[in-house]
């Protein structure tokens, strides 16, 4: 039982690192501000939830399981908050989004 | 009065969730603390519909959240394969959704969820209109915005 647990603490964890080097991989990749902006989303979302999904298996149900879950909630609140505070500052200050022309099908 | 009572009780919730004491000389701090988080609140003023949203009750987790995951971790799935692959299939377009929720509540939880979601970046909010920079798949980034649109106005009612 608790090798079964531990396999999918060391799934989750691999799967959270290897989704916010993904994010990170955006970042450097894309070719301009906005969407660099979903890189780090990525990093913010599925690598941050995964990675504490880990680290809930080994605490079970004890109180620390609470407040990863809280830990989790403000992270999914604020992550968001200060991206759309990046893009809007960057709009705000005259930045105009590229467009790719949509394809002729 | 019922959001000052739901306030208490989130707060008194927290307290034992975080600390799990119940020593007396601990709950004597535990009401002081308490006492002196729902004085400051009420003397702010921001003890309503925003502060401590009861009219929603727990809808948000139960049947918002659950769904609002799935979402997430599709399209992170969907922009992964972008970034990892060779050529980066980039379509960004700029789309404009009208936000459906009448509260200030639901239309931040509304752009908060465009932009949880990898792939979609609310950019900027004008009254009712929502300006969302969508990286691919241009019609999914509306449908998925509407839909988002439909759940969190069904929390409001």
């Amino acid at each position: 039982m608790s090798n079964l647990i531990d396999i999918l603490t060391w799934v989750f964890l691999i799967g959270g690192s290897f989704f916010s080097i993904v994010g990170g991989i955006g970042i450097l990749r894309m070719p301009e501000f906005y969407s660099r902006l979903h890189g780090g989303g990525i990093t913010d979302t599925l690598g941050a939830a995964l990675i504490i999904f880990a680290l809930m298996f080994q605490t079970g149900l004890t109180l620390a399981t609470v407040k990863l879950a809280m830990i989790l909630f403000f992270l999914l609140v604020v992550s968001p908050s200060s991206c759309h505070a990046l893009a809007k500052s960057a709009v705000n200050q005259g930045l105009e989004p590229i467009v790719d022309k949509p394809e002729k099908s | 009065m019922k959001y000052s009572f739901t306030l208490l009780i989130a707060l008194v919730t927290i307290w034992f969730l975080w600390s799990g004491h119940v020593e007396p000389f601990m709950l004597i701090l535990a009401a002081l603390s308490i006492g002196l988080s729902m004085w400051i609140s009420l003397r702010m003023g921001i003890v309503d519909e925003e502060g401590a949203p009861v009219q929603m009750g727990i809808r948000p987790f139960i049947q918002f959240a659950p769904w609002l995951g799935k979402e997430i971790v599709d399209s992170n799935i969907e922009v992964a394969k972008i970034i990892l692959s060779r050529k980066m299939p980039l379509k960004r377009n700029v789309v404009t959704v009208v936000a459906g929720p009448k509260s200030q509540l639901g239309k931040v939880m509304l752009a908060n969820s465009i932009t949880l979601t990898p792939g979609t970046v609310s950019i900027k909010m004008e009254d009712d209109e929502i300006l969302v920079h969508a990286l691919s798949f241009e019609g999914a980034a509306e449908d998925l915005s509407g839909e988002m649109d439909r759940r969190i106005q069904a929390l409001e009612k």
